[in-house]
């Protein structure tokens, strides 16, 4: 009886010390969300400080799918919305843009979220959809870094030019006296080491933006093209944004692009010379791109942002690599219960929503294009 | 187990070991259940068949038709969602190495290269795994005290419960790092033999087959070796203690009996361990770096993507029905190629087999 007793004892006991083991780490453990860290951007962000009236209501939940490079600021709007409005919620689906595109125009999600503007085809097939227009409504901002990793090297400024050449083979090595004519890196002792160029192997919004900022910037070196897969060449693929963080960590001399969030930790991110000296990642320098924006569509309620403009453009000081994620939504829905939704949402995320951004690594849209965007959501119907 | 030790014919004393007291020893063949008593009445009522054993028939052979139909099925569906975009391919689809589906009106896509990483990963891997595996299953049926063995069974049994996605990080954040030396060392060392020398990915040795191939052999090692334990432990105690009453050493007892009688599962085993190496996809999508332009460079260093990690890595791409059509004849080729592997398995196994 008494060894069938410790029999069962022996196991018994070590299930329980495992058990108090567990609770005792996971209350050791801190709450995330609790600690934010402001990572890469040094400076807090100057978010835009207008107000508008949100009428809460409508159809709840809301159905949303589409990027998931916008997933985590997504969470913080619904974060913010669910505090604004009680009771009402709204669900994302972070399936990727195209999947977002053709639910949208499938009519089976309220609202789509693309890493590029709806436009074309896609577009008509939206306006058949909705009975009207399809807008596209700017409210998620990141900066895409060109990291890198080499050793002795802190502080090293690149041109568009020069990152051109990189990433299509054109230049090889860190001791290319391309990258030493560089304004800013007289004083550097670059080493005589192979560059690692490490891109995306996977379909990525992040490749198609940086692709078409180098089209745009430095149209006679990158001849490549656009698109959502790289055309460089060179270098290595990693799947996604960890992957290529990942990769560049592990190989001293290696380059990637990636978005600014994922710039630490053993990554440094370059500066970006666009002919007025080079320009560090931080918030307030892509607020500063952002300030001149100009839209495809100048004076309509679409908008979808003239990249190239952006990617071209010289203003002193300001950081010319972002890429923005779209809010895609019907000019007029034939459902009230739905539009007062979407109004209510995009409202709280275009207001309350931008401040907390930051902390992901992502951009507060500035004041200018925060009053456009007010006003664009106030026309939805 | 009866049947095999009646079917070897004894080499010692007819009366002298312990399973064949049971028998009559002046009638070794006495499989014959039926006494010719018991003959009468099943001739007296021939087509009665109870009603239990024809549902249970059924059962079974529904069972059976059941998968043989769904894997004709799902080899269907591979079919019909690739013949568009075989048709559609402006390259040889088996023989070149490019892959361009990006637009569905200009594709060329071909395996080859696929085809040769595949193949690359599972060799390093079955390489690796198979004598480990071997090792690991004679020292816990042969070596290890019984209670030991228990314990390290059920250890083994837990690293193939691990996911792969948990290998896949596992091994490019842990592993990858601590055995680039090593890496670098062969490449330096051995840069002269095609195989070892410095791949297409170079200078990077962390993403590279052999990585990738050495963490597959960990994932495959629990399935050859759990199955291994298995046949090896079915080893006829007569046989054992036949060759242990001759006087073989514990090497000899394992060579002349335990792997002859196994080999056949053993190998069976291996080939599940295959089969598993094959199709594995996250833990090679993480691990594996694509090298942009470069093809398959005949290096145990290169990197590139297997048939499953590149349909995982591409799965966005699925939109298009034309350019998915692409990444399913892909997965058509993984689904005979596995077919094949399966079959030569078979055909070894009946060759050794008794």
């Amino acid at each position: 009886m008494e060894e069938t007793a410790v029999k069962i004892m022996r196991p018994l006991s070590a299930v329980c010390i495992v058990a108090s083991a567990a609770l005792v780490l996971a209350a050791c453990g801190t709450d995330p969300a609790a600690s934010t860290n402001s990572a890469s951007n040094t400076a807090s962000a100057p978010a835009a400080t207008g107000t508008a009236e949100v009428k809460c209501g409508g159809k709840s939940p809301l159905s949303a799918e589409g990027s998931s490079a916008q997933k985590n600021a997504i969470d913080i709007f619904t974060q913010q919305y669910t505090k604004k409005c009680p009771g009402q919620q709204a669900n994302y689906n972070p399936s990727g843009s195209g999947a977002g595109v053709k639910q949208f125009n499938a009519n089976q999600i309220d609202f789509g979220g693309s890493d590029s503007a709806i436009k074309d085809a896609d577009a008509a097939a939206a306006k058949t959809r909705c009975g009207s227009d399809a807008w596209n409504i700017p409210l998620v901002v990141g900066p895409v870094a060109v990291a890198y990793k080499l050793s002795g090297v802190d502080k090293l400024a690149l041109t568009p030019s020069v990152i051109a050449k990189i990433f299509s083979g054109g230049i090889t090595k860190w001791s290319d006296p391309a990258i030493k004519a560089v304004k800013g890196n007289e004083s550097l002792t670059l080493p005589d080491k192979p560059i690692q160029v490490v891109s995306r192997s996977d379909e990525s919004g992040t490749t198609d933006n940086f692709q078409k900022y180098l089209g745009a910037a430095a149209k006679a070196d990158w001849t490549k093209g656009a698109g959502k897969k790289f055309n460089g060449g060179v270098g290595n693929g990693a799947q996604g944004s960890n992957g290529v963080a990942t990769a560049v960590k592990g190989a001293d001399g290696a380059i990637t692009y990636v978005e600014g969030a994922f710039a630490k930790d053993g990554l440094t991110p370059a500066l970006i010379d666009s002919g007025s000296g080079g320009v560090e990642l931080s918030a307030a320098n892509v607020a500063k791109s952002l300030d001149a924006a100009k839209f495809v569509k100048d004076g309509s309620n679409d908008l979808a942002l003239d990249l190239n403009a952006i990617y071209a453009s010289n203003i002193p000081g300001a950081y010319p690599l972002l890429l923005t994620t779209y809010e895609i939504v019907c000019s007029k829905y034939s459902d009230a219960q739905v539009s007062q939704a979407v109004k209510a949402f995009l409202t709280v995320a275009a207001t309350d929503g931008q401040q907390p951004l930051s902390a992901k690594g992502y951009v507060p849209i500035p004041q200018s294009l925060q009053t456009k965007v007010l006003a664009s959501i106030q026309a939805i119907s | 187990m009866s049947e095999s030790s009646s079917t070897r014919t004894p080499t010692g004393d007819p009366g002298g070991r312990s399973s064949s007291a049971k028998k009559v020893p002046e009638d070794p063949i006495s499989e014959q259940p039926a006494s010719p008593a018991a003959q009468p009445p099943a001739s007296e009522k021939p087509k009665k068949v109870r009603a239990g054993d024809r549902i249970f028939q059924n059962l079974t052979t529904g069972a059976g038709l059941f998968v043989v139909i769904l894997i004709a099925l799902i080899g269907l569906f591979l079919l019909v969602q690739a013949i568009p975009a075989l048709t559609a391919d402006k390259a040889n689809f088996l023989f070149s190495h490019g892959w361009s589906t990006n637009d569905p009106g200009n594709m060329s896509f071909g395996i080859l290269d696929l085809l040769e990483v595949t193949v690359a990963t599972s060799v390093v891997a079955l390489v690796i795994a198979m004598p480990v595996s071997l090792g690991i299953a004679l020292f816990l049926t042969q070596y290890a005290p019984k209670r030991l063995s228990r314990i390290f069974a059920y250890v083994i049994d837990l690293l193939a419960a691990v996911p792969s996605i948990i290998f896949g990080l596992w091994g490019i954040l842990v592993f990858a790092p601590a055995i680039e030396p090593f890496s670098q060392w062969i490449n330096s060392t051995f840069s002269w033999f095609p195989l070892l020398a410095p791949g297409n990915v170079q200078p990077n040795v962390r993403g590279t087959i052999f990585t990738a191939g050495i963490v597959l052999a960990v994932m495959i090692l629990p399935i050859i070796t759990s199955l291994s334990r298995e046949v090896f432990e079915r080893t006829p105690t007569p046989h054992i203690e036949g060759a242990l009453a001759l006087g073989a050493t514990r090497w000899e007892v394992i060579r002349t009996t335990v792997l002859p009688f196994g080999k056949a599962g053993y190998i069976g085993a291996s080939m599940l361990g295959l089969g598993r190496a094959l199709g594995e996809t996250i833990a090679l999508a993480v691990i594996l770096l694509i090298p942009q332009g470069r093809d398959f460079s005949w290096s145990f260093f290169d990197g590139g993507s297997t048939f499953a990690s590149k349909i995982a890595v591409n799965y966005s791409e699925f939109n298009n029905e034309t350019s998915a059509g692409a990444y399913i004849a892909a997965g058509l080729v993984l689904f005979v190629l596995t077919f094949l592997v399966n079959f030569a398995a078979r055909a070894i196994i009946g060759k050794k087999g008794d």
